[in-house]
């Protein structure tokens, strides 16, 4: 059995080992949906009325479609170069079962994507002038969110792997399921905001995230496996 | 822990088997069985299936009928089969920005292997790319990384071989290198599956030629 759970265990880490390693060293690509969000962020006092007032009452929402475009930003590449250059096959074929890898590879993009989005959030809501309560909420929502986000995102990816133009077909499959993730995460950074305990909302995404854990990596596999005979 | 102490011969076998390819059919009613220490090279025109077979027999995909057996079982849902054969495509999964090293060890650790440094060196060795441990896959030419991809034989320890045009971009001298490794691997009793049009210069060498399963008029489609 212990051999088995160290087995285990390499799969989903060699992946995520690989795909740090390599997102790290074309690093160019992925500050992408960063910079996205820190522009449309940025720009938007300059577009809409700067007072504190206004800004303050649209920044829960705004933080969050942000957030939330940014993420679809790079989604498109996730399994694309695994499946151009037969690296999925292997996955295929490698000794543990695929939702492990696919799960290290959901992983990775979260860490790089999901993490450092939530991490910058307080210093964009502050250029939103975020009312003070917000902050904490903002970003355990995001945490949590971003996470839920990629899982569903990845199956997105999955099922749109072999399109050649799949970008389009990606967010149509992937925008009605994030809906109720955006609304819960912006309703959550509200509640803050308006002094009401956010801790509803964190449950909810928190056990979105859970039942996304378990469900998501085995349809991901599942989608894989169909596309990757396309 | 029966199987460790009498371990059934290798004996891959493919018995009546149809495959097709959006509702064309490749080929009908394949019938092979290959012993212990065979080399099989699948035959065929451009189109014929050889890589849609490969797959297959990989389990990567379902084929439309027919049963596919290892050491007499069959291959569906099969978890021991899928640890006992190494899969190499016609596009070699080697990622630009990593190195050499790098790649090797990534692809061996997700068949659960973990060579050691001096494994890895030598397996560089048999492929010539021992002075290029630490250069990053995105510099190589074709072959090169063609040759990092066939370096993963020189690490597997698995008895059945399926390769995909394996000498694609390989030199003479390459060919010669992978054809003796062939030759060994069929001389410890293991199977190797490949696909080339060029010919073969072995003693175990048996040939498939699709181009005799083919359907007739009447069933081409499904």
């Amino acid at each position: 059995m212990s051999e088995q759970s160290t087995v285990t265990t390499s799969a989903w880490r060699t992946i995520v080992a690989r795909d740090l390693k390599l997102i790290w060293r074309q690093r160019t690509d992925v500050v992408n949906p960063l910079v996205f969000y820190l522009i449309t962020i940025t720009l938007l006092p300059l577009g809409v009325d700067p007072s504190r007032q206004f800004l303050g009452s649209i920044a829960p929402g705004m933080l969050w479609i942000m957030a939330l475009l940014a993420t679809l930003l790079s989604l498109d590449t996730l399994f694309r170069s695994d499946y151009e250059d037969g690296s999925l096959i292997q996955f295929q074929l490698s000794a543990e079962p695929l939702f492990l890898t696919v799960l290290g590879k959901v992983t990775a993009y979260w860490l790089t994507t999901g993490l450092p989005l939530s991490l910058i959030s307080p210093v964009l809501a502050s250029m939103l002038a975020l009312p003070d309560g917000g902050y904490i909420a903002l970003m355990l929502s995001l945490l949590l969110g971003t996470a839920i986000m990629s899982l569903i995102g990845a199956l997105g990816a999955a099922l749109t792997v072999c399109l050649r133009a799949g970008g389009l077909v990606l967010t149509l499959i992937v925008m009605p399921l994030y809906l109720p993730v955006l609304i819960i995460g912006a309703n959550c950074v509200g509640s803050a905001v308006a002094g009401f305990s956010f801790l509803r909302e964190l449950a909810l995404l928190g056990a979105g995230l859970a039942i996304a854990l378990i469900v998501m990596p085995a349809a991901i596999a599942g989608a894989l496996k169909i596309s990757a005979n396309q | 822990m029966s199987q460790w102490e009498e371990p059934a011969p290798n004996e891959l076998s493919i018995s009546n088997l149809t495959c097709t390819r959006e509702d064309r059919v490749l080929f009908t009613q394949l019938e092979y069985t290959c012993c212990a220490g065979a080399v099989l090279q699948v035959l065929g025109f451009n189109g014929a299936g050889k890589t849609t077979l490969l797959h297959t027999l990989a389990g990567l995909m379902p084929p439309a009928s027919g049963v596919i057996r290892w050491r007499g079982e069959s291959i569906a849902g099969n978890r021991s089969y899928t640890r006992s054969l190494f899969y190499l495509g016609h596009q070699a999964p080697v990622k630009p920005a990593l190195t050499v090293a790098e790649n090797i060890q990534w692809l061996a650790r997700l068949r659960g292997q973990s060579p050691s440094a001096e494994e890895l060196c030598s397996a560089l060795e048999q492929v010539d790319l021992e002075a290029y441990q630490n250069t990053s896959c995105g510099h190589l030419s074709a072959g090169q990384k063609r040759r990092v991809a066939l370096a993963q034989l020189y690490l597997s320890a698995a008895p059945l071989w399926i390769l995909d045009e394996p000498f694609t971009a390989i030199d003479k001298e390459g060919v010669g290198r992978l054809q003796q490794l062939l030759a060994t691997h069929a001389s410890h009793g293991g199977i190797s599956v490949l696909t080339s049009h060029q010919p073969l210069r072995l003693e175990n060498l048996h040939t498939l030629d699709l181009a005799a399963f083919q359907p007739d008029e009447a069933c081409a489609y499904v």
